[in-house]
């Protein structure tokens, strides 16, 4: 198990050293700089401010030095926030987004997997058909259509709940962005529960179980469910990449707080080491999920050996 | 058979013979269950209607997608000659409309077949391959995965400014890691098949098994998934579009005409309703059909 884990931060580290690499030098071949403003600034001072940030140098010793910099933890200085630097932008914006998508798992997991598994239990029954249409419709609506249209009549339209703004996490702002991220995870869990249910409700150790005469209840909670969910724990790390998309979307029509709204901005501003730093913690968060929902998956499937 | 016995010399016998000689193949048998499948069918002739409209429909509207027309601002539909409406610009809905599913479906299309060409020829590489060089191209598919695609492709278009050539092949080259695990897995089980072995007595070297014996007997899995890569395409490029990062004014797609209508929904809903009913209904025929297609191909749920 440790030497599990051991092996896979030691192939996160290439993971994550090619990511830095490629998001470096993609940044620096974008035209412009992070200095462009809307007045021109004299050759000297741009000068001066290029001295400052160290870009005065040749681009492979910057990368060197910001390679140096990121071993040691250190993300650098914001470009374009004076006084800032790429961590404390990170440790003050990260709590939007991490309430957001972890409401959103959450819920999206507990809905889904009854859903699943109520679809699964009544295969090819009304039920079943039901939550399967709903299951696809969630999966064929995009973000960027249900947000616009729930504003439009949950917030506009009926008033019921404020239609923008983070306004310190007060859960009537948090509702309409939640839902939004959370429909389309539903439909995706749900789907894959009920797969995951139906092929296992057929198998042998099922039959065994009702031969035993274990009640139904017992049956599906305790011997199917744990079988059923494993495609679910696989899930977990393109789940999160889901909802980090999704983040970017809801977070620019919500007009929150959150980091992929300055994701966005920064990247059309050049603060690279903005961009950098996030790109370096989405990589690594997702790297760290799919090691998690590896040794879940060993852990719940005694046949999965990990070596 | 009623009793009556069949005389190969018989006209009748002849015919019966040659009914039972022709026997059913697998493809047969898939496109039967697939035309069974009343959502399957029904997505077809949906998206058929939308692939029409889409390559056709811009000749025969009445106003040009970029024609500005100062007096139709906000046009309600129905009204001064715009059936679904015109935008902030005047512009006509209907043919906004029409252009951007023929920008998105083209989308869709291309970068879905970079993804199949990147994809395919990977997959079987390493597949037949094996051994270390697999293991090599694995680890690399292995390492895209878990990187955050939607940052890559921001980045690539930040970089490189949003040109649409840019964005099939951005959207394309991200989206072949499944195809090519996929193919992977398929290869492994074909390459130690007889007719394989029979190849390469014959004396056939390893790219014209790859690309004679190998290839087209993925056929079936890659048809499926690409079926249902073309939706994950167009929901990609709508979606940087949405961001302002994709198709650019005065061109459209359903991704900007959706972002545009969402910008000024309170005051022209039609704007908001009809681009987003387009793109959930083409992107749920594509979903019924690639559905409809692994039952039939797969038919290990059925």
């Amino acid at each position: 198990m440790l030497r599990f884990i051991g092996r896979r931060l030691l192939i996160a580290i290439p993971t994550l050293f090619l990511v830095v690499t490629v998001a470096f030098f993609m940044m620096r071949a974008a035209p412009g700089s992070p200095f462009d403003g809307d007045r021109k600034l004299s050759p000297e001072i741009e000068a001066n401010v290029m001295a400052k940030y160290g870009m005065d140098r040749p681009l492979h010793e910057q990368y060197g030095a910001y390679l140096a910099g990121v071993v040691q933890g250190d993300l650098g200085p914001s470009l374009k926030y004076k006084d800032k630097t790429v961590l404390q932008i990170l440790q003050e914006n990260y709590r939007v987004s991490l309430t957001l998508g972890l409401s959103s798992i959450i819920l999206a997991t507990i809905i889904g997997v009854s859903l699943g598994v109520l679809a699964a239990l009544r295969q090819n029954q009304t039920t079943d058909y039901v939550v399967m249409t709903v299951a696809i419709l969630g999966v064929c609506i995009p973000t960027f259509v249900t947000a616009p249209v729930l504003v439009l009549v949950i917030a506009s339209k009926l008033g019921w709940l404020p239609s923008a703004g983070w306004n310190g996490g007060a859960l009537p702002n948090l509702i309409l962005p939640i839902v939004v991220l959370t429909l389309p995870q539903v439909a995706i869990i749900s789907r894959l529960t009920r797969a995951g249910m139906v092929e296992v409700l057929r198998s042998n150790y099922i039959r065994t179980a009702r031969a035993k005469g274990l009640p139904e209840n017992r049956i599906v909670r305790r011997h199917a469910l744990r079988a059923a969910i494993l495609p679910l724990v696989s899930y977990l790390g393109p789940a999160a990449a889901g909802l980090i998309t999704g983040s970017l979307v809801v977070e620019k029509i919500f007009n929150l707080p959150g980091l992929g709204k300055f994701f966005v901005i920064s990247a059309l501003q050049r603060d690279y080491t903005v961009v950098m730093g996030m790109v370096i913690f989405y990589a690594a968060l997702i790297l760290i999920l799919n090691l998690i929902a590896d040794l879940l998956h060993a852990v719940l499937d005694p046949r999965v050996r990990l070596s | 058979m009623t009793g009556t016995i069949l005389t190969p010399g018989s006209r009748r016998g002849a015919e019966t013979m040659e009914k039972a000689a022709r026997g059913r193949s697998l493809w047969d048998d898939a496109q039967r269950r697939l035309l069974r499948n009343k959502a399957a069918v029904g997505g077809m002739i949906v998206l058929g209607v939308l692939v029409l409209a889409a390559v056709i429909g811009p000749f025969f509207t009445p106003f040009a997608y970029d024609q500005i027309n100062k007096d139709h601002v906000w046009a309600p539909p129905l009204t001064q000659g715009h059936l679904l409406g015109a935008d902030s610009l005047g512009r006509d809905l209907l043919a906004r409309l029409l252009t951007g599913l023929r920008v998105s479906l083209a989308i869709g299309l291309v970068a879905t077949s970079v993804s199949l060409i990147i994809g395919v020829v990977w997959g079987a590489v390493a597949g037949y391959l094996g051994g270390r060089i697999d293991e090599i191209m694995m680890r690399v598919v292995d390492v895209l995965y878990s990187l955050p695609f939607i940052f890559f492709v921001i980045l690539l278009m930040v970089t490189f400014g949003s040109n649409i050539i840019l964005i099939f092949v951005a959207i394309g080259a991200v989206e072949w890691l499944t195809m090519s695990r996929i193919v992977r897995g398929q290869t492994l089980s074909l390459k130690h098949k007889e007719f394989v072995e029979a190849a390469r007595a014959a004396g056939l070297g390893d790219g014209g098994i790859i690309a004679r014996h190998i290839i087209p007997n993925l056929l079936g899995p890659v048809v499926v998934y690409v079926t249902l890569t073309i939706p994950a395409v167009i929901l990609a490029e709508s979606f940087l579009s949405f961001l302002g990062l994709g198709v650019q004014p005065p061109m459209a797609s359903l991704g900007t005409l959706i972002a545009n209508g969402a910008q000024d929904m309170e005051l022209a809903w039609w704007l908001l309703v009809f681009p987003s009913l387009t793109m959930v209904v083409t992107l749920m025929s594509f979903n019924f059909i690639g559905d409809g297609l692994r039952d039939a191909i797969d038919p290990k749920d059925r």
